[in-house]
C-alpha cells in the first residue's frame, strides 16, 4: 500500500459525514443521534458532521423499523449517496423491527432491503453506543477502500440498559433497566 | 516586476503554497471556535485536510451534456479566481510581483459568488435553485455597501493601486471604510447571520446539495481560499505600514486570524435572519454608513 492510499484510508476513517434517515422511526433514536452531536457527547472530536444531503455523505444511519412507505426512500437515498459507503441501522428496530414485529404496515427489517455495515442495539441506544457504532463504520469504510473485500455485519455491544423507555415495551423493562443501571 | 517574483508570489507566499494550508487553517478555527463557543471540544487540528482528502477520494454521479460539463466547471473557476485573489494581496512591501489594482482583487473575489449562483442553477436541484436565488439576492444587496466602502477608501486615498493603499498611512476615514467592509465579510462568506444560500436546516445545503467528491473538495478549499482573501483584504487596509517583509508578514497573519476569530464569535452566537430583514439590514441600516463614508471621501478629495 503506497502513501496516498495509507494517506486515504486514514481520512475516511478520521471524517465520517452523516446522512440521517427515519424509516418509520418513533423519533427516539432519532434523539438520541442528535444528542451524539451536542456538547455532553460531541462527536464532531471524531470529525463527524451531520449532512443535509446524501450526496456529501458517506454514512447513512437509518433509525426505524421500516414501514412500507420508507422503503423506496430508503433504497434511493442509499443510491444518491457515492461510494465508498457504508449503512448503520440505529436502535433495534432497523434490526429486527422490534416491538412492532408483525405489523401489516412493516416492510423490515432493514437488511432485506439494503446491506447494513453496523447494527447498533438498544432501545433507543445511548448516545455513547451510537458514535462507537459510528466510529465502528468509519474503520469498516477505510478497511474496505484498502482491501475492497466485501465485509460481514458488525453487531455492537448492548451499551447501559437494553430499555430506555421510549416505546411500548417500556412497563416491561422498567423494573430490569434500573437493576442494569448502576 | 520581474517574473519570478510574480511567480513566486502566486506560488509560494501570499498564493498557494500559503493559501492553500491558511485555508484549512482558517477552516479549522471557524469550527473550533463555535465548539468552544457552545461548550464542545470541537474537531481535531487537520480536520478540514482530512475531510479534503476523504472527499477527493470519493465518486461522483454521473453528468452528462452540457449541464454536467458546467456542473464540473464552476468549482474549478471558483478556486482559480478565490488563489488569484489571494495572490493578488500586496503583503510584501517590496515593489515587484504581481502588480495587480483594486478592481481585479474585487473582481477575483466576487467570481466565486457568481459561481455558486450558476452552480445552483445549473444542477437543476430545487434546493439548489432556492440557495442560489438567495445567494443572489443577497450578493446584490452587500455588493453596494462592499463596493461603495473600497471606493470610498480608494477616493480618500487618491488612488485604485492595492500596493499604493497598503502603504499609505490610513486617515480616518479609511477606518470607517474598513467597518463596512467587516459589516460586509458574514454575507460574503456565508456566515451565520447572514448564512442563507447555505441554510442547512431550510434547504439542506443550498448550491451544493448535488456536488459530491472531488468537486465539493474544490468547493470547500475556494470556501477557504474566499475566506483567506476576504479577511486579508481587511488586513492589508488595516495594518499599519511596516518596513521589514517578516514583520509585515507576522502582522498580516496575525491580523486576519483576530478577524476570522471575531467572525467566528459572532457567527457562532447569532442566529440566522430571514432574507427580507437581511436585505432590509445592508439597504437601509448600512447603506447609510457606505453613502456616509462615500460622500465625505468626495468631500475631502474636493477639498484638497
Amino acid at each position: 500500500m503506497n502513501l496516498w492510499n495509507r494517506l486515504m484510508c486514514y481520512s475516511r476513517r478520521r471524517s465520517p459525514w452523516l446522512f440521517h434517515m427515519n424509516g418509520g422511526s418513533c423519533n427516539g433514536c432519532d434523539i438520541e443521534l442528535i444528542a451524539s452531536l451536542t456538547p455532553r457527547y460531541d462527536a464532531e472530536q471524531l470529525g463527524v458532521r451531520l449532512e443535509g444531503s446524501p450526496r456529501h455523505a458517506d454514512i447513512l444511519c437509518i433509525t426505524g423499523p421500516i414501514t412500507h412507505n420508507a422503503v423506496g426512500a430508503i433504497k434511493t437515498v442509499y443510491d444518491q449517496v457515492l461510494g465508498p459507503k457504508a449503512v448503520v441501522a440505529i436502535g433495534s428496530c432497523p434490526a429486527t423491527t422490534n416491538v412492532f414485529i408483525d405489523s401489516r404496515t412493516l416492510d423490515g427489517p432493514l437488511s432485506r432491503h439494503i446491506p447494513v455495515d453496523v447494527f447498533v442495539p438498544g432501545c433507543p441506544p445511548r448516545p455513547d453506543a451510537i458514535i462507537q457504532g459510528i466510529a465502528k463504520a468509519a474503520e469498516i469504510l477505510s478497511e474496505r477502500a484498502a482491501r475492497k473485500l466485501p465485509t460481514a455485519p458488525v453487531v455492537m455491544p448492548l451499551v447501559g440498559p437494553g430499555c430506555g423507555g421510549a416505546c411500548a415495551c417500556s412497563n416491561a423493562t422498567e423494573a430490569k433497566a434500573e437493576e442494569v443501571q448502576p | 516586476m520581474n517574473l519570478t517574483t510574480a511567480l513566486a508570489r502566486l506560488l509560494i507566499f501570499p498564493g498557494l503554497l500559503f493559501a492553500v494550508p491558511a485555508a484549512w487553517f482558517i477552516l479549522w478555527i471557524e469550527r473550533k471556535a463555535v465548539a468552544l463557543m457552545q461548550g464542545r471540544i470541537g474537531p481535531p487540528f487537520m480536520q478540514p485536510f482530512f475531510d479534503f482528502i476523504k472527499l477527493l477520494g470519493k465518486g461522483t454521479p454521473p453528468r452528462d451534456g452540457i449541464g454536467g460539463m458546467l456542473m464540473r466547471a464552476w468549482p474549478l473557476i471558483a478556486v482559480s479566481s478565490a488563489a488569484g485573489a489571494v495572490a493578488l494581496l500586496p503583503v510584501l512591501p517590496s515593489s515587484g510581483g504581481f502588480e495587480g489594482d483594486l478592481i481585479l482583487l474585487l473582481a477575483l473575489l466576487e467570481l466565486p459568488s457568481m459561481c455558486i449562483i450558476a452552480a445552483g442553477f445549473s444542477s437543476r436541484s430545487i434546493f439548489g435553485e432556492i440557495g442560489s436565488a438567495r445567494e443572489a439576492v443577497l450578493s446584490v444587496s452587500y455588493n453596494v455597501v462592499f463596493l461603495l466602502a473600497i471606493v470610498s477608501i480608494a477616493a480618500s486615498q487618491h488612488t485604485f493601486r492595492l500596493e499604493a493603499l497598503a502603504q499609505l498611512p490610513a486617515s480616518p476615514l479609511r477606518w470607517l471604510g474598513v467597518l463596512a467592509l467587516l459589516v460586509c465579510l458574514p454575507a460574503k462568506l456565508h456566515l451565520n447571520p447572514f448564512s442563507l444560500p447555505n441554510a442547512e436546516q431550510e434547504i439542506y445545503s443550498g448550491p451544493m446539495t448535488e456536488y459530491a467528491g472531488p468537486e465539493l473538495a474544490m468547493w470547500e478549499l475556494s470556501h477557504g481560499l474566499e475566506w483567506v482573501a476576504a479577511t486579508g483584504l481587511v488586513a492589508t487596509l488595516a495594518a499599519p505600514h511596516v518596513m521589514f517583509g517578516w514583520l509585515a508578514i507576522l502582522i498580516f497573519v496575525a491580523l486576519s486570524f483576530g478577524i476570522v476569530l471575531l467572525l467566528s464569535v459572532v457567527a457562532s452566537a447569532t442566529a440566522r435572519l430571514a432574507i427580507d430583514t437581511t436585505v432590509r439590514f445592508y439597504w437601509q441600516v448600512t447603506l447609510i454608513f457606505a453613502v456616509l463614508a462615500i460622500s465625505s471621501a468626495l468631500f475631502m478629495r474636493l477639498r484638497s
